[in-house]
């Protein structure tokens, strides 16, 4: 990391700093984990992002013609290979994106960096189990990288099951190989990382703001993280139950999910979605918190309505774990519990609108610059928005009968983490790019990127709505030929956002060049919250003496 | 009766038979086909309403504060963080949404979701006939069907293999007493030795056959890992899973041609497993039953291939 070496040579002499390796391999530095997860989360990413991209390239013309060349075989072999290398294919990228590119970045990136920052901390609580955590994810990624190599069906590598993991299909009637095994495994460490995490952000925000800054004057971003946080620490211990009942039906002969022994397939998607409605939020809170504090700052205005907006989070913190079954509105469930669960599933539009309404006020009678993390927020609350009103059509059991594992639930996921969770990503890289490394970005070139991928994701994404309308299902490698023009534009989307991702590292190297110094604070009286206060980027140590925040600070 | 096959005869006459599968370039879902896809209709279409006017409102509001509230029209920010007011409208007003949207939804859902009791439709139809309610009964047979209830059910099992459905008719038994039970498979699996008949990824050999204007309850299964039997335009979608029976039920009110795909991630052939229902008249019906239950499949299948129909040709307009 050179820029960081370049850049921290300002800093003060008291500053010293560990050799590169103590310090990038022992790290116990809460802004170099946060770093070291930002570009494993790049890393991941352009994984997940390849693997998007060739669902895209196969799905773009009716019939089987493109994955056949990534797999054994000629003729119709090779097409029955590439069957099940597509299965695969849609797996690890829903796998990569979620685990391994939008929780580290989010949580493992931007949480390392700016909670401690934000609430006036010296590091995070536990700076060496800090370090244990990312380089479980980190092991947990060449594991999830492994089961993709290695055999999982009779034909070929890696599990195809979808990232549901849904038994049968993922216990040895439908996956013999080992793939699974080591998917569970990857999974497992990758839970123990997140659970490590969770623990380590609880602490710190709980006991480590700095004096004055109550829990009510805490950035909305540190409350992201600690909504998370408490997501994470209650849900995956249930997802870690459920992987590990599937290990031993597969490998010790329980039956906890096969019939046929008094076991049940449906209770591994209760155990499954009742981890997987939580970690939808546990994706899209810290983006929330983010976007609070670009559109505060670039509006030149306090946050409008700050408790509404962190009570808002806790409330759907708190009612994501209590919709879990409206992902299984057909598998057969009584009809009254479906009607619970469209009851309750409706009640997170309250406080989900309450924000969209909140960032959207706090914009109100500001003075708005339009920089490039400005871009990206407003683009998010927008897409947020169209993803969050098709979850409400889903949300309906009557509708989503007919909608269920269809591309309308694919477009809507996407709406919602793709444009949402990720374009709170970008806004936040570029929101704090100057201060994590010290230099500017150039702000056309970030310019077009965002508006590149705006552009190519709702040419993506949002034919895939009349797609699902129309009755295409998921997870389909080849389509009836009814669905054609619709795959096709998306595909040409899809192209559009291959455009704007090489502009996004054009834009990255680009800073890594040319290396305009940075400044403490590059936006002026907007910016009010904590980090802004420390040089770009901040002091190895910063708040040897912890700052103070008074009545008027915080928000 | 007469005015149905006369309305069928001229059908065959027109043209092909009506089939239900994806459009090109089609923007909403398949056209219905059951009472139940027709209320999904409504009910989405009404809901679309809804969620369009909140998005552009959004858009909108958004657009405003960027032409007026940029740095340029509005060099000094305003301070405000709060205004309760509004706080409690934008609360309040989108519950309010959300109870409109429940009280469409939930009527919706029970009325697809519960297997009607037919004894009981049966006899509120002709309790309104008695009582000499036309309107009312005429409502009523919008959702219920009294005259297909006094039939009663027909019964299938759909059962999901790896990579086909099986599907089994309780209610057509040989001599020996065992049930109609056949397999459905896919004309085309992406491979080289695919068959060119019928619409490609969707047609079968030996299609899933039900009368017209029929009460169809519908069970699925699974015989190894889950799948999900559907058909768009009946707007039904239930799971086949490993070790349970699930049910549903529809009543398909013109003859044609439906098509639908597993729903349900279930191995390599996943997106080859299709299911394709032919609507056909009570008369082809029992012919169909009877050769299938002779066990010339093909000519089963043939004799239910020219299906007819036409918008007029359905059970309801017939008994105009």
């Amino acid at each position: 990391m050179p820029m960081d070496e370049v850049a921290l040579d300002h800093h003060d002499a008291h500053d010293h700093k560990p050799g590169f390796f103590k310090r990038w391999l022992f790290s116990t530095n809460h802004k170099d984990i946060g770093t070291l997860y930002l570009i494993f989360a790049l890393i991941a990413g352009i994984v997940g992002y390849t693997l998007s991209g060739l669902i895209r390239w196969e799905l773009a013309e009716p019939g089987i013609g493109v994955l056949t060349q990534f797999v054994a075989g000629e003729g119709d072999v090779a097409i029955q290979n590439a069957k099940h290398f597509y299965n695969a294919v849609i797996t690890y990228h829903g796998l990569i994106m979620i685990f391994f590119m939008v929780m580290p970045a989010l949580i493992g990136g931007f949480g390392n960096w700016f909670v401690p920052l934000m609430i006036g901390a010296p590091d995070m609580a536990f700076p060496r189990m800090n370090n244990i955590s990312f380089w479980l994810t980190a092991a947990a990624f060449v594991l999830a990288c492994v089961s993709m190599m290695v055999p999982g069906g009779s034909a070929g590598n890696g599990f195809a099951g979808g990232w549901v993991l849904y038994p049968p299909l993922s216990s040895t009637t439908g996956h013999p190989g080992p793939a699974m095994d080591v998917l569970i495994l990857s999974l497992h460490t990758a839970g123990i990382a997140s659970i490590l995490g969770a623990i380590n952000f609880i602490v710190t925000i709980l006991n480590m703001r700095a004096p004055g800054m109550t829990l009510h004057k805490m950035p909305l971003f540190a409350w992201g993280v600690l909504v998370t946080a408490v997501l994470l620490l209650l849900s995956l211990p249930v997802l870690a139950a459920a992987l590990t009942m599937l290990l031993t039906d597969r490998n010790f002969g329980s039956q906890f999910f096969n019939p046929a022994g008094g076991g049940d397939p449906v209770m591994f998607q209760h155990l499954f979605w009742f981890f997987g409605h939580p970690e939808v939020y546990i994706m899209i809170l810290p983006a929330f918190g983010i976007i609070s504090h670009i559109v505060s700052t670039f509006s030149k205005k306090p946050i409008f309505g700050y408790l509404g907006m962190a009570y808002a989070m806790v409330s759907i913190g708190v009612i994501g774990f209590v919709v879990w079954a409206h992902h299984m509105y057909t598998v057969g469930m009584n009809v009254d519990l479906k009607a619970y669960f469209v009851a309750a599933t409706m009640v997170i539009a309250v406080p989900t609108g309450i924000k969209i309404f909140s960032w959207i006020a706090t914009m109100w009678g500001g003075s708005i610059e339009f920089k490039v993390p400005m871009l990206w927020a407003i683009g998010f609350i927008f897409l947020f928005t169209v993803g969050g009103v098709t979850g409400v059509v889903l949300a309906n059991a009557g509708i989503d009968h007919a909608l269920h594992d269809t591309y309308y639930v694919v477009a809507h996921f996407h709406y919602v983490l793709s444009l949402g969770a990720v374009f709170g990503l970008f806004a936040g890289w570029y929101y704090w790019f100057e201060k994590m490394f010290g230099i500017k970005y150039n702000g056309f070139i970030g310019g077009l990127h965002f508006w590149l991928m705006f552009i190519g994701s709702n040419v993506l994404f949002f034919p895939q709505h009349f797609l699902g309308l129309q009755g295409m299902p998921r997870r389909y490698i080849d389509y009836a030929d009814g669905f054609a023009t619709w795959h096709h534009v998306s595909s040409i989307g899809y192209a559009i956002t291959l455009v704007a991702t090489l502009v996004f590292f054009v834009g990255l190297a680009e800073a890594l060049i040319r290396r305009r110094k940075g400044v403490a604070n590059p936006w002026g009286e907007g910016a009010t919250t904590l980090e802004w206060t420390l040089s770009s980027p901040p002091p190895f140590h910063q708040y040897n003496e912890l700052p103070h925040v008074t009545a008027k600070g915080g928000h | 009766m007469r005015h149905l096959i006369a309305a069928m005869c001229a059908a065959i006459l027109a043209g092909p038979a009506l089939a239900e599968q994806p459009q090109n370039g089609a923007l909403g879902m398949q056209p219905a086909a059951t009472r139940i896809a027709e209320r999904i209709h409504q009910f989405h279409g009404f809901v679309l309403v809804i969620i369009t006017i909140i998005t552009i409102f959004v858009l909108g509001l958004l657009l405003w504060v960027i032409i007026r509230h940029n740095k340029k029209a509005n060099p000094q920010p305003r301070k405000f963080s709060h205004n309760t007011l509004v706080e409690v409208v934008w609360t309040v007003v989108p519950a309010l949404i959300l109870v409109a949207i429940a009280s469409q939804s939930f009527p919706n859902l029970f009325y697809q979701d519960v297997v009607p009791n037919l004894e009981q439709i049966t006899s509120k139809g002709k309790q309104l006939q008695a009582d000499g309610k036309t309107a009312a009964y005429n409502r009523y047979t919008k959702n219920y069907f009294p005259e297909a209830a006094e039939k009663g059910f027909v019964n299938i099992k759909a059962q999901g293999n790896q990579w086909n459905w099986t599907y089994t008719y309780p209610d057509i038994v040989d001599d020996a007493g065992y049930p109609l039970e056949f397999v459905s498979n896919p004309l085309q699996v992406g491979l080289s030795t695919d068959s060119k008949v019928g619409p490609r990824n969707l047609a079968v050999d030996y299609p899933m056959v039900i009368p017209v204007g029929r009460y169809v309850r519908y069970y699925t299964a699974a015989a190894d890992v889950i799948h999900s039997w559907t058909v768009p335009a009946f707007g039904v979608k239930t799971d086949a899973i490993p070790g349970r029976l699930n049910e549903g039920w529809f009543l398909v009110d013109r003859p044609g041609v439906y098509y639908g795909q597993c729903s349900e991630l279930c191995g390599v052939n996943h997106a080859y497993m299709p299911i394709e229902v032919r609507v056909v008249s009570e008369e082809e019906y029992a012919r169909w039953a009877e050769l299938m239950l002779a066990g010339d499949y093909d000519a089963a299948a043939a004799s239910v291939r020219q299906v007819a129909s036409t918008e007029q040709a359905t059970k309801f307009a017939a008994k105009q």
